[in-house]
């Protein structure tokens, strides 16, 4: 792939050098997805990264931005990649407004950072991100979220402004520093799930949350599927197995209960991790009367299995299940239950966790469940899913894994995807096949 | 039928719709020359009214044919000109698609046609303890599909958001007249969000599929009087700053108070320089706590009178003058413009000082009715359109109050939206590289610029050839790997 890239690297060099922008020689812990670049930029600002940008347009060199480096291993691996533009040196909070409750950073800050400077104000960004480490720019470009998006919604709809650069080198903001605001288009929101695929995400603007006062976890252990007498998860284990008449309400009555509850939780988030046991709910309350409020829910959740309020989260809370093979699973919210049975149900030692409010859950399987293995998984559950309503994505996996099967399964606007990755890097040079059908 | 447009069109549409379902009269071609920005008027050249996505689809790609452009519209309510159609265009109008295709409370979603209004969804659903959070002012009879195009906000989205936050899924109606779906579960760039607010240019919502939200267990109301609206600002400050996030909290100045006094008698405190509505909702508990917590800023931010709504009935008494501010000076001006910006909500005592001083400068009086919360202002810039240069006056105040929001790091509009009212002030607030970079994606739906062009942007985009430099063929395409990227 590199191989009409090889002639002239210390010109390339010398060029990439004169932005004066730091540059090293990449080493082998700078691979994207197993593909090695041939440098490192280390810019400090949105005119350093414009420079990197217009240097590896003359040049044709092929980007790769990178923030702490967490999900560098997920997705695709780049049909090339010249320059990594790494930034951790983009690692400034440039405005906090705490009178109107809005942030400005440089896009390669972590997140842990940005919550040391805003808890200093009594102010969080409620967006809960599953990995240490993590950047601003990083959370965007891969769009996660974590189990608050149940009240607080996902990185979208907390960013109230970005500033970007494109392939060409130009440098383009939209949005700005207040909440309210319709004027343009919402360039944010293009970037947000864009892989690296459109440009370098260098500055973001975030409206804030208040931290509230107090936090209760209610957490409840639900029986195993099967158990007599029970009904936290039962169906011949189909995904559209009808609960029975009469037997006490499952997962999905639960979920539904949960989510309608004016006790209002932030965040109703299960974990599963052996089909021999149960699932465990966990659910936070926040804010004022916190406790009045947990104990509303735990009389909900009473009913079906063994409830206790904690003052702390469960050790799994935000977290992902798993490291090396991680599927993420979307469908209707009253579907949540089906799409866990139809996962727990195909027989391989699936762990599943995630939000059972939206239902968007994680799952992840042993790395060394083979290909085969791994390929009928995904067709099956992707067709279980389908009835349900939803889909299926392969975040992360083994390249022998992943090449096994379609990482995205069908996407209706591919073409329009298409056409926007084409106007904004018409030279294929961002991160070339990172996302969605290999944009 | 419309001069300007080619022959055989209206044929041509006449094969996908009834003929009652296309307008040519000349007659009842101008009954939509505007919307609610209703100084600016074009006659369209043919209005169509569909009943089908199919349909619409199908007048699409007819303009398409013509290399005629296309406008789409709801109820005409939008204040910025967002739906003003084009003489040599057609204008496709969403009214009689207004099913509400289903209601889910299990999923917490309605899927409805984009003709159905702002609040038959909410209707439909608060029986079952549910409601559509985004309430614009005009919710009683604009449609969501309009909502879709504008994102539009309203009191409460201080708390709950806007349209975006609120649109799940997306059947569109492309600019080349293809029929495509947009969810917010998709991977991949989020279209959805980057669709919605972007004001018909990039193609026609045809079913959207909205978040309901469960109707909190208490609502709670209530308004104070001050003797001007610094110690409102304050108190509104002093709020926020406490960690309290209200589901609204509007101000009205002394002059708004007064159109709106004339206009709906509703009885206001007397003598107040300022009112302040703030609401709270959520679990009991919450809201008790923060109603304490309210009231006593309040007071110790000068409030010389409160009231507390104890019924619907009373709330909607004290939410009645708020929310006939905008018609209401109409009983005290015999013109007005209704202005929308943004400024961070801590600039809000500087800017309203420099408004004021503005309006004694020129001689135009301006009444202040603002989403104080989020920093959204109102201003009614008020002006005799019989008096010589009054108007022009007005436009001048109007345009330096938009200066004053850009210099303060705000927005040239929160919630009405660009259209062709603002499209000039774009490079205020935006360079030439984001306008541009804007208009990539613009051109990645719409490469022939036939959907609602002339909206938005100051100049707009040739989309030509994309730009950049190719460099032959893919390596991957020249090995039969891929095909064509």
């Amino acid at each position: 792939m590199d191989a009409p890239h090889e002639t002239g690297g210390a010109p390339l060099a010398g060029a990439l050098h004169r932005t004066g922008v730091t540059i090293r020689e990449a080493g082998p812990d700078d691979a994207v997805a197993g593909v090695s670049p041939r440098w490192v930029a280390l810019p400090e600002n949105t005119g350093e990264v414009a420079a990197l940008m217009r240097v590896s347009a003359e040049h044709d060199l092929a980007v790769t931005p990178v923030g702490g480096g967490t999900r560098l291993h997920w997705g695709p691996p780049p049909e090339r990649c010249d320059l990594l533009i790494d930034t951790c040196c983009l690692n400034q909070v440039l405005e906090h407004a705490s009178g109107d409750l809005v942030v400005r950073v440089q896009a390669g800050l972590t997140m842990d950072s940005l919550a040391e400077t805003l808890a200093a104000e009594g102010q969080e960004l409620s967006l809960d991100v599953p990995l240490d480490g993590a950047t601003v720019g990083g959370v965007l470009a891969t769009a996660v979220a974590g189990p608050r998006r149940f009240r607080h919604g996902t990185a979208r709809d907390l960013l109230i402004g970005v500033t970007v650069v494109l392939a060409d080198g130009t440098t383009a903001k939209s949005g700005g520093k207040v909440v309210k605001n319709v004027a343009g288009y919402d360039l944010g929101k293009l970037f947000t799930g864009s892989y690296g695929t459109l440009g370098v995400i260098t500055e973001a603007a975030f409206r804030l949350h208040p931290i509230p006062d107090d936090r209760r976890w209610i957490i409840a252990e639900l029986p195993a599927p099967g158990t007599p007498g029970t009904g936290a998860v039962r169906g011949d284990g189909r995904p559209d197995a009808p609960e029975r008449p009469g037997s006490p309400p499952g997962l999905d009555v639960l979920a539904a209960e949960l989510a309608a509850s004016q006790a209002e939780p932030s965040a109703i988030e299960v974990d599963w991790p052996d089909a021999r046991g149960g699932p465990v709910v966990a659910v936070l309350v926040e804010g004022t009367a916190a406790d009045a409020r947990a104990r509303a829910v735990r009389d909900l959740m009473a009913g079906h299995g063994t409830a206790r309020i904690t003052a702390g989260p469960p050790g799994w809370w935000g977290t992902l299940p798993g490291e090396d093979v991680l599927l993420e699973v979307r469908v209707p919210p009253s579907r949540a239950g089906g799409a866990l049975r139809a996962i727990m149900a195909r027989g391989l030692p699936a762990h599943v966790r995630g939000s059972l409010a939206t239902a968007a859950l994680q799952v992840t399987l042993p790395p060394d469940v083979g290909g085969s293995a791994f390929a009928e998984f995904v067709s099956r559950v992707r067709d279980d899913l389908g009835r349900l309503g939803g889909g299926l994505t392969v975040l992360t996996a083994p390249q022998e894994l992943a090449d096994r099967v379609d990482r995205w399964g069908p996407v209706g606007a591919l073409p329009l995807l298409r056409r926007v990755k084409e106007r904004f890097d018409p030279g294929r040079r961002m991160s070339p096949g990172r996302s969605v059908g290999g944009i | 039928m419309g001069t300007k447009t080619p022959d055989g069109l209206v044929r041509r549409l006449l094969e996908s719709l009834d003929h009652r379902a296309v307008i040519t009269d000349p007659v009842r071609l101008r009954t939509y020359e505007c919307d609610g920005l209703t100084h600016h008027r074009a006659t369209p050249g043919v209005v169509v009214l569909p009943e089908t996505a199919e349909q619409i689809a199908a007048v699409v790609r007819v303009c398409n044919e013509y290399g005629v452009p296309f406008v789409a519209r709801g109820a005409g309510t939008g204040l910025s000109g967002g739906a003003l159609p084009r003489t040599d265009g057609v204008l496709i109008v969403t009214s009689r698609m207004r099913r509400i295709l289903s209601v889910d409370v299990a999923d917490r979603r309605a899927v409805v046609e984009p003709g159905v209004t702002n609040l038959a969804i909410t209707e439909a659903v608060r029986d079952l303890g549910y409601y559509y959070a985004p309430d614009p002012s005009s919710q009683q009879v604009c449609t969501i599909g309009g909502n879709v195009a504008e994102n539009s906000g309203g009191a409460h989205c201080l708390k709950y958001g806007f349209t975006v936050n609120h649109v799940l899924a997306l059947e569109i109606v492309t600019p080349d007249g293809d029929i495509v779906e947009l969810s917010n579960t998709d991977p991949g760039y989020d279209l959805l969000g980057a669709f919605v607010g972007s004001e018909g240019t990039l193609g026609i919502a045809t079913k959207i599929t909205v978040r309901l939200t469960r109707a909190p267990e208490t609502v709670t109301t209530l308004l104070a009087a001050f003797d001007g609206i610094e110690q409102g600002g304050q108190a509104v400050s002093a709020i926020i700053g406490g960690g309290i996030v209200p589901a609204a909290i509007e101000m009205m100045d002394a002059l708004a108070i007064e159109a709106a006094e004339a206009a709906v008698a509703c009885a206001y405190p007397e003598g107040a320089g300022a009112v302040l509505i703030v609401e709270l909702d959520g679990p009991v508990p919450e809201v008790t706590h923060q109603f304490d917590e309210v009231t006593r800023i309040c007071r110790e931010n000068g409030a010389f009178e409160l009231r507390v709504a104890a019924d619907p009935a009373e709330r909607a008494a004290i939410w009645k003058g708020r929310k006939s501010a905008f018609a209401a000076v109409g009983r005290i001006s015999p013109a007005y413009i209704v202005q929308d910006g943004v400024v961070p909500r801590t600039a809000l005592p500087e800017v309203l000082a420099s408004i004021d001083r503005l309006s004694r400068e020129y001689g135009i009086r301006v009444a202040n009715v603002f989403h104080a919360g989020d920093g959204n202002l109102h201003p009614l810039v008020l002006f005799d359109d019989a008096e010589a240069g009054a108007g022009e006056r007005a436009e001048l105040v109007s345009g330096k109050i938009l200066d004053l929001c850009v210099e303060h790091g705000g927005s040239i509009t929160g919630e009405h939206g660009v259209g062709v009212d603002k499209s000039r002030y774009m490079p205020k607030m935006f360079s030439d590289n984001d306008l541009d970079t804007m208009q990539l994606v613009r051109c990645a739906f719409d490469p022939r610029g036939l959907s609602n062009p002339g909206k938005v942007f100051p100049t707009p985009r040739l989309c030509g050839e994309v730009p950049g430099v190719r460099k032959g063929v893919h390596p991957l395409v020249e090995s039969g790997q891929a095909e064509q990227f």
